[in-house]
């Protein structure tokens, strides 16, 4: 009795989708059921995101020792209905000298582009819209192609602010997909498959109460650390908020856009760390199964969105406590630490799979990821001169 | 020969074609960016998964933006005065219609060479990683060093000019 229940409300979504299709003709159900979830989507996530920010706005506030937005509804709640009415009826200026049309294209094609990210998380057991073989590989194609979204956007404004911010926006994304790329081909690894569904599949398994979440292995542990420092930079959160670094570039990219289309970065941004946060759990952190076993009845996507939302508390922890990073710090950061830390993790990860079961691979590969770090560490530190600075620019 | 293979060849051609025709290079990148996409949803519609969705990462990803950036390094943003075409249009035009030709005749002969194989040839991720590294893996490996060697080659170009600049 109890365990039906909890399997129909795990499958709560599933069930509705094909309750409501049911009531049309036959031809028309596979394609109405596709509709109904691509909608759910679509509305399901910028939803998310209004209440996010309200989430962000009065979380900073506490971190800063202020209350936060507290006027509009019950405890500011409503702050997010306002917001939405003041960027739909505020003027879309458009620069005279901008490049209208690519002017215009921008935001669409980097929310679009965000949006795809979505069509292959897997958010609950069974819920997935499109269960492809190569669905990572999907995924970083659509990650890529905002890159060029967020050029097109500086670029057109014809303003030096918004090149400038689309400059080091694209640079500093190139330099970390590289570094997302290959902490979660270490995942791939180990599962043997592209497929996010398979992936979550291989860590829903249980040894004793604990599961077998990647992130509790050595090479997991630093995969998951690396993806999680590529993952704030490429969605450009602080403390790699460089391309919008208000005291330097006003807005970085989207300083020309206004009203609407300035909203509509915004939630490209947001939506962007929602996609990034469930891939992450996807990969490292069980995806949508149970952190304990005898937590199972508890549905699937619950999980999920309960993990989605922790990583995007560590983001705004994150924005509030960091300082923000220099152009070089950001780079040598990116090439001289992340980058080969991250390709010692795959030969890590690849020792892992050779060694077979026992106690000894996880001394052996703890014990060479420790003195990895250890090492890089130190000889960087080595390399720092601690003196005054000379900027090749600036005198 | 479905209404979406014509509306795709319809994007790549159009892209291809817009990538010569334009006056601004940036919208001659940007709509070369255009004909990838089409290229990628080409293969798509072949249920070629794997080359689709790596024609985007790699060409729209990395190499639309490496355009993008070398244009916007060397200055060659600005629209250009005067027109575009070169005095020996003409006979470029010949030299691409006849390269046109050959390839087109090539592919034609070829359809009537190859043995008949069955009409949707399955190859899904495993089977290309395994052919990448088993049958394929010595021309795998020139490549990757062929691209060490093009990287490096960079890293020494762009070393010369810093050490000039100190």
């Amino acid at each position: 009795m109890f365990d039906t229940l909890a399997r129909n409300f795990d499958q709560i979504f599933i069930l509705l989708r094909d309750w409501l299709v049911s009531f049309l003709p036959a031809g028309m159900r596979p394609v109405a059921g596709i509709v109904l979830s691509v909608a759910t989507i679509v509305a399901l996530f910028p939803g998310l995101f209004a209440l996010t920010t309200i989430f962000e706005r009065k979380g900073l506030g506490r971190i800063q020792n202020r209350i936060g937005p507290n006027r509009v509804g019950p405890f500011g709640l409503l702050q997010p209905v306002a917001d939405g009415i003041k960027s739909l009826t505020k003027e879309d200026i458009v620069p005279v000298s901008a490049n209208a049309a690519i002017h215009f294209l921008a935001p669409l094609v980097l929310v679009v582009a965000v949006f795809m990210g979505f069509a292959v998380l897997p958010m609950g057991r069974n819920m997935v819209l499109v269960d492809m073989d190569c669905a990572l590989l999907f995924y970083f194609a659509m990650g890529a192609s905002t890159e060029l979204a967020v050029f097109m956007a500086g670029w057109s404004s014809r303003n030096k602010y918004s090149l400038l911010g689309a400059m080091r926006a694209v640079a500093q994304m190139i330099s970390y997909e590289v570094v997302l790329l290959l902490s979660s081909v270490a995942v791939v690894m180990i599962t043997g498959s592209l497929s996010l569904t398979k992936i979550v599949a291989a860590q829903d398994q249980y040894t004793g109460i604990f599961p077998h979440w990647y992130i509790f292995t050595p090479w997991g542990l630093a995969g998951f650390v690396m993806y999680a420092i590529a993952a704030t930079a490429e969605t450009n959160r602080s403390p790699f908020d460089l391309p919008e670094g208000e005291s330097e570039l006003v807005a970085g990219y989207h300083t020309e856009y206004s009203g609407f289309k300035f909203a509509l970065f915004f939630l490209g941004e947001y939506l962007a760390m929602f996609s990034i946060s469930g891939l992450g759990s996807t990969l490292f952190l069980g995806g949508w199964s149970a952190p304990f076993s005898f937590l199972q009845w508890v549905p699937s996507w619950i999980w999920f969105f309960s993990k989605l939302m922790l990583s995007i508390f560590v983001f705004i922890w994150m924005r509030g406590t960091l300082p923000r990073l220099r152009q070089d710090q950001l780079m040598n950061f990116a090439w001289k630490f992340v980058l080969p830390f991250t390709i010692f993790n795959l030969m890590v990860t690849a020792l892992w799979r050779f060694m077979g079961e026992g106690w000894l691979r996880w001394v052996v590969c703890s014990a060479l990821l420790a003195a990895a770090y250890g090492i890089m560490a130190r000889v960087s530190m080595r390399r720092e001169h601690f003196e005054p600075r000379s900027y090749r620019y600036a005198e | 020969m479905s209404p979406v293979f014509y509306l795709v060849a319809a994007l790549t051609l159009g892209g291809a074609l817009t990538a010569v025709v334009l006056k601004n290079t940036v919208h001659c990148a940007l709509a070369l960016t255009a004909a990838f996409a089409g290229l990628a949803l080409l293969f798509l519609g072949l249920d070629a998964q794997f080359a689709g969705f790596a024609q985007i990462l790699v060409y729209i990803g990395a190499v639309a933006i490496l355009v993008v950036f070398a244009i916007l390094l060397t200055r060659g943003s600005e629209t250009p005065q005067g027109s575009v075409y070169s005095r020996y249009s003409i006979s470029g035009l010949v030299a691409a219609a006849a390269v046109f030709a050959v390839l087109g005749w090539a592919v034609l002969q070829s359809a009537h060479m190859l043995p008949n194989e069955q009409a949707v040839p399955m190859a899904d991720v495993h089977d290309i990683g395994v052919a990448l590294m088993g049958r394929y893996v010595l021309p795998l490996e020139i490549l990757a060093v062929l691209l060490t060697a093009a990287t490096i080659g960079a890293v020494i170009v762009a070393l010369h000019e810093k050490e000039d600049a100190k």
